[in-house]
Formats: C-alpha cells, structure tokens, sequence
C-alpha cells in the first residue's frame, strides 16, 4: 500500500515535472552542416518509408476487408507470377540506390576531417570525460554535477537533471573543430545530438571526427556506449561562445593552471589536504569505491582497512599514479595534478576507518611521477 | 507389418519422470522444449519488468545502476539464448519430422542430450545472479575490455554457459540437417517441403556457421581474463573493436537465426486462414537462401561508430539496404497470398497478420537504421531498442505464439478456448505497442539505451512505455492460462482443425501419436498436402 501511495505521489510529481520539460518527438536538426545533412537523410527515409508502408498497408487493409469469407469471397488459386515477383524486386532496388546516393555523399563528408582549424583531444574514463586542448595547453575533467548527483535519489529533480557537468567544455563558434577521441578503460562513446557527432572512444585506439558549429549556445549529450555502473551518469556539455570569449577563455584557464603550480610547490597542512582530497575523492574516486569506501564486493575493492591505504605509502602513491594493470583502477598520472593526488592519498588513509595519520605533499607526487 | 506394430508398442512412452529424461521421442524433446522456453521468456520478462519499473520515472527508485545493468544483461541473454532459439528448436523437434513424413529425428540420442545440456547452461547463467560481483552486467553483446578486464569473477560461469548453448544449438542443428536430409520420404523433394521446414533447414546452416565464432569469441575472452592473453587488449598488441567484429560475425546471422524460422511459420498460417495456395513458393525459398547469405557479409553495420574507414562503412551500408529487397519480396508474397483469398480470422490468423504489420514496421526501422550516416543518431538509442524490439517480439515471438495455437490441436488433440485467446491476441498487440513505439521517439530525442536513469524530457514517453510493458507482461499470465486449459479441458479437435490447412502433419490422427509415419506417406499424399503446388 505504501508503494501505491508512492507511486501515485510520484506521478503527481511528475506530471507537475512537465510543466517544463519539452516534447519531443524527432531527430534534432542540431547546428551543424553535418547534422543537419543527417537530419535530412533521416527524414528522406523516414518519408520514403512512410509511403511505402502507406501503399503496402492499404492493399493488407483492403484485403482483410473484403476478401473475407463472411463477406462471401471466394478463394482465387493464383500463387505465381514471374512478373510480379521481378517487379517488386526492381522497385525496391530502384528506392534503395536512390537513398544510397545522398547517404555516401554525406558518409564521404562527415568522415573527412582534414579541414580542421582546431583539435580537442577527448578521453573516456569509467565515468568522467577527459578533455585536451593539446595547442592551448588546457585539460580538465568533466564530472556529473553534484546537483544532479544528489536529485538522483530525491524526489525532487531540476532542469538539465543528469545533463550538467561540473566543467563543460569549451568551443568557439564558426570553427572546423577535430575531435580526436580515445578512452583510458572500456569503450565510451561522445556523442552530441546537436553535432551529430558520435564516436567511439576505444582504449589504445584513437577515433576522429569533426563539427563547424554555427551557432552559439549550450549543447548536451551523454555517453552512448555501456561503459558499467555509471554508463547512465556521465553526461557532455559544451558551451560554445564567440571567438573572442573563447580567446579570453583560454587565457583565464592558463592563469588558473599558473596559479595551480603555484600551489603545488607550498608544503600543505594536514588539515587542508584531507579537506581538499575528500572533494577529490568524491569526484574521482567515490563512484567505484563509495562515498563509505566500501567499494562494491566482488567488483571495486573497499579502501577501509585495505591492504594499500593501510600499508606502505609508496606503494598506494604508486598505484594511484599508474593504475593496476589487468584492474579497474587506472593511472591517475594525467588526469589529476600534484596537489590533488597527494591529498587524496592522505584523505584515504586517514579516513574510512583507516587510521595511518601520515601525510604526503605535492611535490612528493611530483618527484615519485 | 507385425514387425512395425511390435516395433510402436515396444515404444510407447515411459511413465513418469524418467520419460521425459529419457525420452529419444521428438514430440517428447520438443515439448520439453517449448517448456523451457516458455519458463526462460517469464524469466526473462520478469527481468524486463524491473527494467520497465525503474524507468518508470526520473531518479533511481528500486534497483541501483549495477543490478539494472545485470537485468538488461540477462534479459537480452536470456530471450536470445534460453527463450527464442529453444522455442524454434522445440517446433522445429515438433513439426520437422511431421511435416516430412519422417518417423522421428536422425540423430534422437544427439536430441536428447542436446535438449538436457539447456536446463544446466540455464542455471549456471542465472546462478551467477548469487555469485560476488553478481551477474554479467556488460550487455547481451559483451563487449570487450568491459567484459575482460572490468567485469566480475562471475563472468567466467557466464563463458561456459555460452559454451554449453553453443553446443546445444549446434547439435540441433546437425540434427535438423540430418533428418532433413536423410529422413525426409523418399518420395519428398526439396522443392516438395513446406517452407516451416526450408527455413530450418536454412537456419540450421547458419548456426552451424555462426555458433563456432560465438564459441571463439568467448574462449579469447576466457584466456584474456585468466591465461594473459591479449587477444582484446591494446595494450598487448590486441584490439578491442577486433572483439566486436568476431561477435557480430556471429551476432548478424544470429538475428535471421531467430526470424528465418518466424517466416516459415507465417507461411504456412496465412495460406491457410486465406484458403488460398502461398503465393510465390520458390521465391520464398530463394529469398530465405539470400537473406542467409547476406547475413554473413553484414556484420559491421552494428559497429558504424567504432571508427572503421569510410570504404568498409559504404560496403556495408549497401549489403545491409540490399537484404530489404529479399524481405520485401517475402512481405509482398504474403499479402498477395491474402489477395483475393477467403479469409477468416482464428487467433493463428490473428497473431500472423499482425506479425506482417509490426514487422514490417520493424522492417522500415531496420532501412533507417541500415543508412550509416544517420545511424550515427540512433546508434545505441532506444530507437535501435525499438527496432529490434519490433522485429524480435512483434516478429520472432509473435511467430511463436502463432504456431502454438496453429499446432496446438495437433499437440494435445484438443481445441483451446478461441474466445479467450482473441482477448488474449488485442490484450498483447495493443499493449505491446503502447510499450515499444514510443521508445521511436525516445531514441530520436536523443535517449541512449542501457541507462537506468534519464533526464526530464524523456519522462512522458518512459512512462507511457512502462505501462504498455506492465499491460503486455500481464498478458502472458493469460496465455499461460489459456494453453494449461486447452492440454486439460480443451475440447477434442478435428484431425485437420483449420479449413484451409495443407500438410503432411494433418493427415495424422487429432492428436498425433507418439509415433508418426511409420510408414512414409506416398508420393500422391505428398503432392496433395504441398505448399509448391
């Protein structure tokens, strides 16, 4: 009775949701040539098809009408024509070169990325994006917003819920873009409707795709390719703005980095560390090991007491720069900075439990790299 | 002739349990069966019934992310391996040997054990659910590294039950070849044999093909997770789309596996209901040997995003808009086999002519998903789960309820109750569409498969999907119902129950006996009951 009553709350809740989320039936015809190249294929095809299905439906619905025995039909004996068969063989033949023909064209230009101006290198990691901006020197990653994180057992959920980040990624307009796009663990998969971009990210492999984006705005999409637990949480977004906000943009972003070195020479207090790492750990660490460190058994090992964050400190320094091979657990080397790997290791072994009560700083991670 | 009749009562089924772990007897095996699959597709739906209650609404309700990546792993599983292909193989023990005028299968110890090994591979699928780590949580299509290197001890019960499937399936294949070709009246020819039995013939062939690949897929997987192999891992020189590429090799022919034999049931229903000779016979039999064929040089159409160079996408986007031309052929056949025919509407007829509707539909899914650049949008939505939803559920099982109630007077001698099972046909074809259209729209709005939790624009449609899918898993509470009745108080039926029906098996007694064509059935009899007529 009280899941009814749930239930029934729920679907209150729900429709009172509605109120702002959109209807939509249809492909987007998103903002780039390419997408709006496949946009119009899609619904070329979907028309084609809808002709097809109108014409072969209405001659089943005319049989079924009036060659029923209550309607007093009598069997006819024909079961062959030669002439029949090679028709609706040639027709069909005749439709499918015809939609061939645009479909290549569009396949031969959405597969051709040498005109890029620009190239953004995008990692999938078990469930964060990676993004690079090799020439401008910039990488950050890109995480499920806390607000959504915490909607996600609520009852209450906002707009853009499951479809915001904590750093969206950055482009500038009117530019030919090349994504190159990789992965770190299993195979993800970076998809933008909007651009229809959508790509695998293999691990060791390197994928390539392009967009020119016309339009400035924010675009969403989400991984596409099931990549475990949290293949349903790892949403993009992409702010695209002017050239010159994008030019004062990267500016901004190497100040920050500067400024990060900077703060990665200090020698930190103890406090300040486990502060700064239990915010790291619940980016980077949580969704595999628990926010707890309980990790889940049989699939992520627990933390609390385990055999690394209560053991030799070099050891867990050097599994969480290099991974463990033939294991979930990858190299953080690249994707976190001295700062936070050296407080998230003394966050672990001082937390959970596990009382170690030793620290490390930024520039032990930095001589161990 | 005494000889014969000593012969049938030396035979006559054991009592008990022992008969059916014993049992040689292809009506036996294929009841067996369709019993087990039966039982897999309520395990499976009661999967998809979590899966359809979590996605009811935003947020994570009842499940977490993990367990609904192991219901939609073992739901796939499940209705692929343990409830689809064992229902073919249970009407294909069925009817096959009925149909060709053979007293039983070739090979019916290989029948036997091929049959047993099911229930064992079942149960170590599903046992892996109480295993550390749970079960195989990496989808039904367990791509590499994410089922090597990232998945749970529990995956390796998970490789040997495949194993063990393979073998199934592979010795029932050899089997139906076989007995097809050397149990088939002598006076049988090929072109004399009803199409039931031409596209098991045609899918034996693909099984045979494509379940040593599944088989090769999975042991790389096994040395790869425990002998440090690196058939799939870069970092050993391996590459992981190579994985993909092994598995749909046998995954495509795999997907005609399970509808090859879904077009040969409807070619018998609707002549049948339609009073009229099928339309095109050989050309149907021509356009199941081109479908078969196409299905081995398709495969990389499911992997257009992987990264494969623009030559190899073009290639396979043409060989995949080419198997339309034969599937159209077989959907114009039907209909015209419905022209000017004299038509009545029994529940087989029912389940038949909506099959040609929602497959089709399906069918017109499959084109749009088969152009490479749009598939770039719905690759991995819930429009693909839509498309192959429709041609599996509303295509596959709907040929299999179909056959049921067309076989079942013959099964039991006995008539179901045609009024329940015409509520039971609106009850599941209204439902079902309510479940698997709007997932249509959800895909093209940009909703990704896989998922346990969504964003606010897919709401409605997740809802609406939900309770079509609550209303269609009910029906089968129906169903089960209306098939228990007819085995215990159905009424007695006629040798040859429907008006129209041609074929060998209903010139047998209303329920056919334990054994059948003793004697083969002579070359007249044969003419009279073919379908090539």
């Amino acid at each position: 009775m009280s899941k009814l009553t749930s239930y029934l709350g729920s679907l209150i809740a729900i429709i009172s949701v509605n109120a702002f989320s959109e209807y939509d039936f249809n492909m987007t015809r998103g903002v780039t040539s390419v997408s709006r190249d496949i946009y119009g294929l899609h619904m070329m095809v979907f028309w084609v098809c809808v002709a097809i299905a109108i014409i072969v439906f209405s001659i089943m619905i005319y049989s079924l009408i009036v060659h029923r025995k209550s309607q007093g039909a009598v069997a006819a004996n024909f079961h062959e024509s030669t002439k029949a068969e090679l028709l609706w063989t040639g027709i069909p033949i005749i439709i499918l070169v015809l939609m061939a023909i645009p479909a290549s064209s569009t396949l031969i230009d959405l597969e051709d990325t040498s005109k890029a101006e620009m190239t953004i290198k995008i990692t999938g990691h078990q469930w964060k994006w990676q993004y690079d901006y090799p020439k401008e020197g910039i990488s950050f990653i890109s995480n499920l917003k806390q607000n959504s994180k915490d909607a996600i057992y609520s009852k209450n959920k906002h707009e853009n819920y499951l479809l915001e980040v904590d750093n969206n990624l950055v482009l500038p307009v009117d530019t030919s873009i090349r994504f190159l796009i990789t992965s770190n663990d299993v195979i993800h998969n970076w998809w933008v409707p909007d651009f229809g971009v959508k790509q695998d990210a293999n691990p060791g492999f390197i994928n390539d795709a392009w967009a020119k984006i016309d339009e400035i705005g924010t675009y969403r999409g989400q991984c596409a390719e099931l990549c475990g637990k949290d293949h349903g949480f790892m949403p993009i977004v992409v702010d695209v703005v002017s050239k010159v906000d994008y030019a004062q943009w990267v500016l901004k972003q190497q100040i920050a980095k500067a400024a990060k070195l900077i703060q990665s020479r200090k020698t930190w207090s103890k406090k300040d560390l486990t502060s700064l790492g239990k915010k790291v750990y619940n980016t980077n660490c949580s969704s595999c090991h628990g926010i707890t460190g309980k990790g889940i058994p049989g699939i992520f090992p627990a933390l609390r007491g385990s055999s690394v964050a209560t053991g030799d400190i070099k050891n867990h320094i050097g599994i969480v720069l290099h991974g463990k091979a033939g294991t979930a657990m990858a190299s953080y080397k690249n994707i976190l900075g001295d700062t936070d790997i050296a407080a998230v290791i003394t966050f672990e072994r001082s937390s959970f439990g596990n009382q170690m009560g030793d620290l490390v700083q930024p520039f032990d991670i930095k001589s161990a790299r | 002739m005494t000889t014969i009749t000593a012969y049938t009562s030396h035979h006559s089924p054991e009592k008990g349990l022992m008969r059916w772990i014993k049992t040689t007897n292809h009506k036996d095996i294929g009841s067996l069966y369709l019993w087990f699959a039966f039982i897999m597709l309520l395990i499976g739906g009661a999967m998809a019934m979590v899966i359809r209650m979590e996605l009811f609404q935003p947020g994570m309700q009842l499940i977490n992310p993990q367990f609904f990546n192991q219901m939609t792993t073992m739901h796939g599983l499940i209705m692929v391996f343990g409830a689809i292909m064992p229902a073919f193989v249970g009407l294909g023990n069925w009817l096959i040997p009925m149909m060709i005028g053979a007293p039983d299968m070739a090979l019916p110890r290989m029948n036997n054990w091929s049959f047993w090994i099911l229930p064992f591979a079942g149960g170590i699928l599903l046992s892996t659910f109480f295993m550390e780590g749970g079960a195989p949580a990496f989808g039904w299509t367990f791509y590499a590294p994410l089922s090597t290197t990232f998945a749970p001890d529990s995956t390796d019960f998970f490789i040997f039950a495949v194993h063990l499937l393979g073998f199934s399936s592979i010795m029932g294949a050899i089997n139906i070849i076989a007995t097809v070709v050397n149990m088939r009246a002598l006076e049988m020819k090929l072109m004399d044999m009803p199409l039931f039995v031409w596209t098991w013939l045609i899918t034996s062939f693909l099984l045979i093909g494509a379940m040593p690949v599944l088989a090769g897929a999975v042991t790389m997987m096994l040395t790869d997770r425990n002998f440090g192999t690196a058939f799939f891992d870069a970092a050993g020189g391996g590459d992981p789309v190579m994985f993909q590429h092994i598995f749909w090799f046998f995954g495509h022919p795999e997907v005609y596996i399970m509808i090859l034999p879904a077009f040969g049931v409807i070619s018998h229903v609707i002549p049948t209901f339609a009073r009229k000779p099928l339309f095109g016979y050989s050309s149907m039999v021509y356009a199941t040997a081109s479908i078969a064929f196409l299905s081995y040089i398709v495969w990389a159409h499911h992997m257009f995003l992987t990264g494969m160079p623009v030559a190899g996408e073009l290639y396979f986007m043409y060989a995949t808009m080419l198997i339309a031309v034969p599937t159209g052929v077989k959907v114009f056949n039907w209909i015209s086999t419905m022209w000017r025919g004299s038509m009545t509407f029994e529940t087989p007829m029912l389940w038949a002519v909506s099959f040609v509707f929602l497959f089709t539909i399906g069918g017109f899914s499959g084109v749009m998903v088969g152009i490479a650049p749009a598939d770039i949008q719905y690759h991995d939505t819930y429009f693909v789960v839509a498309h192959f939803h429709y041609v599996l559920v509303t295509g596959a099982l709907w040929s299999i309820i179909a056959a049921t109630f067309y076989w079942l007077p013959k099964w039991t001698g006995k008539m179901y109750n045609e009024t329940l099972a015409k509520v039971h046909f609106w009850w599941a074809v209204i439902s079902v569409n309510v479940l698997f259209f709007p997932q249509h729209f959800l895909g093209l709005a940009g909703m990704p498969r896989r998922i346990p939790d969504y964003s606010l624009q897919f709401a409605d449609f997740n809802m609406i999907s939900s309770i079509g899918g609550f209303a269609f898993g009910t029906s089968f509470i129906l169903f089960t119902y209306i098939v228990i009745d007819c085995i215990r108080n159905g009424k007695p039926a006629d040798a040859r129950p429907w008006e129209g029906a041609k074929g060998l098996e209903w010139t047998l007694e209303p329920k056919a006996q334990y054994h059948s064509f003793n004697k083969p059935p002579t070359r007249e009899l044969i003419k009279q009951e073919s379908q090539n007529s």
